[in-house]
This record gives C-alpha cells, structure tokens and sequence, in this order.
C-alpha cells in the first residue's frame, strides 16, 4: 500500500501528482477488475456450481464457496477494483474514469491472445484498437475539471 | 418494448449509480492519504452519506435487470448495447456532476462505445 500521507509526497498536490495517482489507481482498476471477473469465474467452475438448480443445492455449495481460495482472490481482486474507484472518484472526473477504466477491455484481449493462446477475431482486434485510441483521447484531458476540495 | 424499458433501466440505473456514488465521492473529498488505517477511517464517513446508497441501489437495480434482459434476449446484442452507458456517462459528468466534457473527451468517448460494442460482438 502507498504512503502518501500528509507531508510524506507534498508534491503529490501539483498538477503532475494528480495525474500520477490518477494514472496510478486507473491501472490498479484495469488489472484487478477482469482479473476479478476471471478469478470469481474460475472459482465456481472448479466448485461445480453450474448445474445448481435448486435453492437448497446452491445453499450447499456456500462452504465450499467459503474454502476456495480462487474465489477469495477473486473477492480480492474485486474489493481493490471498487477501492481504486472509489477513491479516484474523490478527485477525478466520472467522464475522465469511466473511459479511460474501458482499457480494461484491452487488456482481457491481450492476456487472452498471448497468455490463454484464445483466438482473439479480427473485429475484436479493432475494438481493441478504438478503446486504445478513445483512452488515448481522454487521457490528453485534464482529469479534473470542477473546483472541489 | 418491455425489453426496451429493461435496456433504458439497466443503462440509466447502471450509470446513475455509478454517478451517484461520484458524487458521494466527491462530497468525501479529494483523499491524499493512503495508508490502510486512514482508507478504514474514510469508511463511516462514506457510508453516512445519502449518494453512496443511492448509488449502490441504483447500480443493484440495473444488475437485477440486466439479469432479467438477459433471460429474454441474447447476449451477443444486450452486452454491446451496455456499451451505451459510456456515452450516458459522459453527459451525467456534465450535467449531474457539472464537469466540462470537451470535444476531444466526447471523442473519446465515442470511440471508447464503439470499442467496447465491437470486442464484445467479436466475441466469435
């Protein structure tokens, strides 16, 4: 975790600070959101939990759920994905984070391209490539734009 | 048209939550202290505030619907129609929360919407 209190980085307050912790916690978001997604997902296949179709029977899988460690990573994950939004809301524009945390997007193509060996289409390809350019564009934004303390 | 109204909720309760909670956000402040034990005390302070469950009751209501449009119509069409909620997003920043949406952000915006519609109908 950071230790960025009050005099410890006073030059965090500059113009340049901002976009670093912006940058910063933007990237934390698009790692550790899919990485979430993913981590829960293969959790619940590994516990079997498809072919629940019943109340009871989800009831059942609960401590399962409860011991798997893939899926506590996964909340993990999730859990530091709101964090990092949270507190880059506190500062930065919702019109500036909401795009710019898009490359999220970008990113599962990629690690499912090289690191899955997933056949990623042509067409996802260039959606790829609009997200990259979108981001790109709202990143030469200033992050924030209203007057707040 | 009642898939239509499930699409509008999901988009509109989906990025008002969000919104909700930006604003809850900003009315904590800009936190420039990021040891664990000052993130702790943020906490009680969010959760007194009126935006933030707001923000979360909205965003639980366009999951439950997304759920339900789901059950109904297929993803490869509801999943890039989300995409949508970028753009609604941009114009909540500007008139929710006052934020200076320029061309080039619009742009971007624009850009980020197709994107995300043509990787999730990419799918294959």
């Amino acid at each position: 975790m950071l230790k960025t209190g009050p005099g410890s980085l006073p030059h965090l307050k500059s113009a340049a600070g901002l976009h670093f912790k912006t940058y910063l916690l933007i990237f934390l978001m698009v790692i550790f959101g899919p990485l979430g997604n993913v981590l829960l997902g293969k959790g619940m296949k590994q516990i079997g939990a498809s072919g629940t179709g019943t109340a009871v029977a989800a009831l059942g899988l609960v401590p399962r759920i409860l011991t798997s460690g893939t899926i506590w990573l996964g909340i993990g994950s999730l859990l530091t994905f709101f964090v990092a939004y949270m507190l880059v809301l506190s500062w930065a524009d919702y019109s500036y984070v909401q795009p710019a945390s898009a490359a999220a997007y970008g990113m599962v193509a990629l690690l499912a391209h090289f690191i899955l060996r997933e056949v990623v289409t042509p067409m996802r390809w260039i959606g790829v490539i609009l997200i990259c350019l979108g981001v790109l564009l709202v990143g030469y934004t200033p992050p924030r734009t209203t007057d707040h303390s | 048209m009642f898939a239509l109204v499930l699409y509008l909720v999901v988009i509109g309760a989906g990025t008002g939550g969000e919104l909700c909670v930006a604003r809850a956000m900003k009315a904590v402040g800009e936190v420039k202290d990021f040891r664990p034990s000052a993130l702790l005390r943020l906490v009680p302070r969010v959760l007194r505030l009126p935006w933030m469950w707001a923000g979360v009751t909205l965003m639980a209501t366009a999951f439950f619907s997304l759920l339900a449009v789901l059950s109904t119509e297929n993803v490869s069409l509801v999943v890039p129609v989300t995409a949508l909620s970028y753009g609604a997003g941009a114009l909540g920043g500007k008139f929710f929360l006052g934020e200076q949406v320029t061309p080039r952000r619009w742009a971007g915006v624009f850009l980020v919407c197709t994107g995300v519609a043509l990787v999730i109908v990419g799918r294959g």
